[in-house]
């Protein structure tokens, strides 16, 4: 591991990501852990960018950080918040929470045993030439299937939200 | 031939999924719960960009499987806000506590 340029982007791009979710846990507001988020999703586009995949990068930004936040913004904001986080931590959710921590940072362990000198050999891959026109041919060619059953999946996703968030018209008020 | 080794991503994934379960397994609030999912969704696909460049045989595949797993993500955020709203209608909060029955 040797001080390079791609280095430096990797740290401050893994501390802007790691920094974004710890506020998520510790913010007591819950826009202000969305707005948290943002920037761990920024930060994940960079990383996309480190691992060449530009395309997945501007995706990232575009999905993540343009509409799946602006649409938790709209279920925090067309519901009432509930910020009292510290409320109810009786003798047992405190109990409930150092246990789950244990256990999170035991898995934690586990998987990093697994991934520690991950022994695999770098294969020089040219996959930073044409990254966006490769990624159309796979998507176009060899996973034309899965690609269509995407747009079959957000169809039925779109409607199925459609109904499910409507307002029932009550039997009275209709008549 | 890059400077960041592969584990160093595969690290960042692991602490960014770990972030996502113990948000996901404490927060109240059920948009937060949402959010922490969607957060565990992210760092999974890291990973898999990250075998797309590292991996034994790197190929353009494990960034196709990314952008899928974005769309159902997607999918996914559309369906959980919109059965939020169906039970903060009949229920009046996003406790996610208070949420334990299947009727209302």
């Amino acid at each position: 591991m040797t001080l390079t340029g791609e280095f430096f982007a990797f740290m401050a791009l893994a501390l802007v990501a790691i920094i974004g979710g710890v506020l998520l846990l510790n913010l007591n507001k819950v826009v202000h852990m969305v707005v948290a988020l943002i920037f761990t999703f920024v930060a994940i586009a960079g990383i996309y960018i480190l691992l060449n995949a530009e395309f997945v990068a501007a995706v990232q930004v575009l999905i993540y950080s343009g509409a799946i936040t602006i649409i938790m913004l709209f279920g925090i904001m067309l519901t009432k918040p509930y910020d009292d986080e510290g409320e109810s931590a009786s003798n047992g959710s405190k109990w409930r929470r150092i246990l789950l921590f244990l256990g999170v940072v035991g898995f934690a362990f586990a998987v990093y045993v697994g991934i520690y000198n991950f022994p695999i050999d770098q294969v020089p891959s040219n996959l930073h030439e044409n990254n966006t026109l490769e990624v159309g041919k796979a998507l176009y060619s060899k996973y034309i299937i899965p690609f269509e059953f995407v747009s079959v999946l957000l169809l039925a996703s779109l409607i199925g939200a459609i109904i499910l968030a409507k307002r029932e018209d009550k039997e009275g008020d209709s008549k | 031939m890059s400077s960041v080794p592969a584990s160093a991503f595969l690290a960042l994934a692991l602490i960014l999924f770990c972030i996502g379960l113990y948000g996901a397994l404490t927060k109240r609030n059920t948009v937060i719960v949402l959010i922490s999912i969607e957060l565990m969704l992210n760092a999974v696909n890291i990973n898999l960009v990250t075998f797309s460049k590292y991996g034994m045989a790197p190929s353009i595949t494990g960034q196709v499987f990314a952008l899928f797993a974005m769309a159902v993500a997607a999918a996914e955020a559309a369906v959980g806000l919109a059965i939020l709203m169906s039970l903060y209608r009949n229920k009046k909060t996003v406790n996610i506590d208070e949420m334990d029955q299947m009727k209302h």
